[in-house]
């Protein structure tokens, strides 16, 4: 075995890039949550705008055109959700699950012609001087611009229901509708642009990993991450930064463990493959184990049928 | 009436199935109190959702301030200056006060200054209120305040009230009312919906009554005695409940300095309680919602498990014992939440006799149900309580809340039990039905059973418990003999005004 061949500067900068797909999917899902929706078709959203952003950007050339392309494909899909929730009053639980199978079986579909092509390579961006710094410069300026992308994002979700009036008022919503609705507020709309959010976002994610992490297309590749993203949300206590926390703890143990296993480490491999799913839930269990208060921050009306009659 | 502030006509909103409101007319002058009476059901409810722009009515007219009103929500309706303050309170728990408050505004000031503005707003009317506190930690008379404290911020021409002083204590009722008043003075018109018959006769100008959906008459309060204003509301004679009086006998129910923490994390844990119910006695207990009532109720019908000897029933220590083992026991319990927790709503009536009903009614034999004993069983509860359904097999969500209670109660009481505990008897229930269940708890009580009465409602609880006690903050008062209480004195006992003051401008 041999440890030093493993360099920790690395290995935190490729922590962030195997994070970027879960954190995609976690902070958008965290939105749609937050509005009192419970979206267990993270998993089909995300594989879904994979195979879009992949099929985009290999039949324009162009990297961004495809994260657009998987935005939208996520989204749309997404709709199809929030029309059979919202409209139609389904179950969320069982029309979730039906989405991630439809998903699936849907970009395995589309993704028929792509098997074994290369996508255009997304270049990093340059920095500059910046990116020569010892140590910073490794882990921080030599990413992708979607890795920045996701940390604005989070950053951006938290500012939104933090500070402005419109994610009061989604707060409101999923904490109860029926209130809101005596107040006047569109829970309907308000729900369904959640949803399209937490699709796109789940797109995004998808094609994150078709584009830029793995970088090819193959049926079901997006192996679980979409259920890691929606533990990571609910063990986050509904809490962006904590989501942040999560998922590069996720991405990070992942990363160290692939390592691991090309050190030579004496440890059955499957132990090693199934370590991040086990330490993230342990850590996230611990942090969030406060009752009480914790449970404070999860929407009361999550899940919940909502009808303008009563 | 070329001064009215609103002046409603002819307004009519059906539901498949049901005339909510029919040809409803009436005004409201600037500085007036109007108050809407009428049972449940008899579509007040409908109607003050027309005027805030909550539901839109199928014909008639509005005229607010001589102009044509029509709201299509209740944006438009608070923009034109009408507030309202809601009988379950449209509040978000997991927000703090400030939030609430600026969801109900069209142009919420920043959150420093709407903090300073409701601090201002709510000294001025004696209403003292943190804004950064969490309303899930507030008190029921404390939310209420916020929702009043919203209306105010908007300067309303017309505030709308839906049952505000349900949840209220006597003393904190006497300051909403200064408050009101203050409201009034300033030429602030107050639609004011409520049961409390004596309270309509104190605060308000006029009066307006309803019944099924029409309008039946009007009154001026204060010159009408309750009596007559609740028989136009029904529509027939009141029969108050008459009681024998009689020795209680042997300690049926002990408890013994009961202390259990509440599973909800809003909820009130209980403190060393301690009370003992006698047989042929109705022990009432009063206090504010949200003070530990749900809690008591869970602890005594077994819900929530407590130390065994914390909990006697005729001496037996069942403190560790489930709700089907001390239902065996004989310790029945009816629960507040009538769809839920008392009922499941979607199933049938037979099906829902035979959930707490199995095992003192013997429909279960080696594990299989005995459907014909649960069916007729729910037949004489129908039966024997008038309850207004065309049969066991309908769903209990098909019941309106007093037909439903009627049943929930009825099963208890049918199924003889040696103590009996309910929580809110008659909550929402209609006079006449109300009047019916509180006689059928006297006579079960008469009959010697131990009964518990949890209530919000003091005239209920007065009219009959023989002895009274108060929880406030999980702690039971020292039940007293509640013949004779005053007003007063009761108060005291719930707690008192919680920190209220009077306005002061």
């Amino acid at each position: 075995m041999d440890l030093s061949s493993i360099n920790p500067l690395v290995l935190i900068a490729s922590l962030m890039v195997a994070s970027t797909p879960i954190l995609l999917a976690a902070i958008g899902e965290l939105v749609v949550e937050k509005s009192g929706v419970l979206n267990l078709g993270v998993e089909g959203m995300m594989i879904v705008g994979a195979i879009c952003g992949f099929a985009v950007a290999v039949e324009s050339g162009s990297p961004a055109l495809g994260f657009i392309g998987a935005a939208l494909g996520g989204a749309a899909l997404s709709m199809l959700f929030g029309i059979l929730t919202q409209y139609f009053l389904s179950n969320q639980v069982a029309t979730g699950l039906a989405l991630t199978l439809f998903g699936l079986g849907l970009s395995a579909l589309i993704g028929q012609g792509y098997i074994g092509i290369k996508p255009p390579a997304t270049g990093d961006v340059n920095f500059g001087p910046l990116a020569d710094l010892p140590v910073l410069g490794t882990i921080l300026f030599r990413h992708d611009l979607m890795v920045y992308i996701s940390l604005g994002l989070i950053a951006g979700v938290w500012a939104f229901l933090k500070y402005s009036r419109a994610g009061l008022i989604l707060r409101a919503v999923g904490e109860s509708h029926d209130a809101a609705h005596a107040l006047g507020y569109n829970v309907r709309t308000v729900r369904l642009m959640a949803i399209g959010f937490g699709g796109a976002c789940a797109g995004l994610g998808g094609a994150y990993l078709s584009l830029i992490r793995v970088p090819q297309w193959t049926e079901g590749m997006t192996a679980g991450a979409g259920w890691i993203a929606l533990a990571i949300v609910v063990f986050a206590s509904w809490r962006p930064w904590r989501v942040l926390v999560g998922a590069y703890l996720f991405g990070g143990v992942t990363v160290l463990q692939l390592n691991l296993q090309a050190a030579g480490l004496d440890v059955p491999v499957q132990y090693l493959s199934m370590s991040p799913y086990i330490i993230t839930i342990l850590v996230l269990v611990i942090i969030s184990s406060n009752r009480g208060r914790a449970s404070l921050a999860a929407p009361a009306a999550l899940g919940r049928v909502f009808h303008a009659s009563s | 009436m070329g001064d009215s502030l609103l002046t409603v006509e002819g307004l009519r909103k059906a539901y498949p199935g049901v005339v909510a409101n029919d040809d409803v007319s009436f005004s409201v002058k600037p500085g007036e109190v109007h108050a809407l009476l009428g049972e449940n059901g008899a579509g007040k409810s409908t109607l003050v959702k027309m005027i805030y722009g909550l539901v839109r009515p199928d014909a008639g007219r509005m005229t607010f301030e001589g102009v044509p009103y029509e709201p299509s929500s209740p944006h438009e309706a608070r923009g034109t200056g009408v507030a309202m303050v809601f009988q379950h309170f449209s509040l978000f728990e997991a927000l703090n006060v400030a939030e609430n408050v600026a969801l109900g505004m069209e142009n919420p000031p920043k959150q420093r200054q709407l903090s300073r503005q409701i601090r201002e707003v709510s000294e001025t009317y004696g209403l003292p209120l943190d804004p950064d506190r969490l309303v899930g930690d507030l008190s029921a008379g404390e939310r209420q305040r916020v929702e009043i404290i919203r209306c105010l911020l908007q300067d309303p021409k017309l505030l709308i009230m839906d049952e505000p002083t349900s949840v209220l204590t006597p003393q904190e009722v006497e300051i909403l009312f200064e408050t009101l008043n203050k409201l009034r003075a300033e030429g602030t018109a107050l639609l004011y919906i409520s049961h409390k018959l004596e309270e309509i006769r104190a605060l308000c100008d006029s009066a307006t009554i309803l019944r099924l959906g029409k309008v039946v008459g009007t009154c001026d309060p204060r010159a009408s005695s309750a009596r007559q204003m609740a028989e136009m509301m029904v529509g027939q004679e009141l029969h108050t409940p008459s009681r024998e009086m009689k020795e209680p006998g042997e300690i049926v129910l002990d408890l013994a300095a009961l202390s259990v923490k509440s599973a909800n994390p809003f909820g009130t844990s209980l403190k060393n309680v301690t009370l003992q119910v006698r047989a042929g006695e109705v022990l009432g207990i009063g206090g504010v919602a949200g003070n530990g009532q749900d809690e008591l109720l869970a602890a005594l019908s077994g819900e929530t498990p407590a130390p065994s000897d914390a909990v006697k029933l005729n001496g037996q220590e069942i403190g560790h014992l489930g709700p089907n083992a001390r239902r065996a026991l004989g310790l029945l319990a009816a629960p507040e939440e009538r769809l839920g927790h008392a009922a499941a709503p979607d199933m049938s009536l037979t099906e829902n006799a035979l959930l707490t009903g199995a095992i003192r009614e013997d429909m279960v034999s080696n594990g299989f149900l005995n459907w014909g004993k649960a069916r007729s069983f729910a037949e004489s509860i129908i039966r024997e309580f008038d309850v207004r359904t065309p049969g066991p097999g309908n769903a209990a969500r098909a019941l309106s809340g007093g037909n439903l209670q009627k049943f929930v109660i009825g099963r208890e009481i049918l199924q003889r039990p040696v103590a009996l505990v309910v929580n809110q008897p008659t909550w929402g229930v209609d006079a006449s039905a109300a009047a019916q269940i509180r006689q059928a708890l006297l006579d079960l009580a008469a009959a010697g059973c131990a009964v518990i009465c949890i209530s919000q409602d003091l005239d209920e609880l007065m009219e009959i418990s023989d002895r009274f006690a108060a929880l406030n903050e999980g702690r039971l008062s020292a039940p007293k003999p509640a013949k004779g209480l005053t007003v007063d004195e009761i108060g005291l006992m719930m707690g008192g005004a919680h920190d209220l003051e009077v306005a002061h401008v």
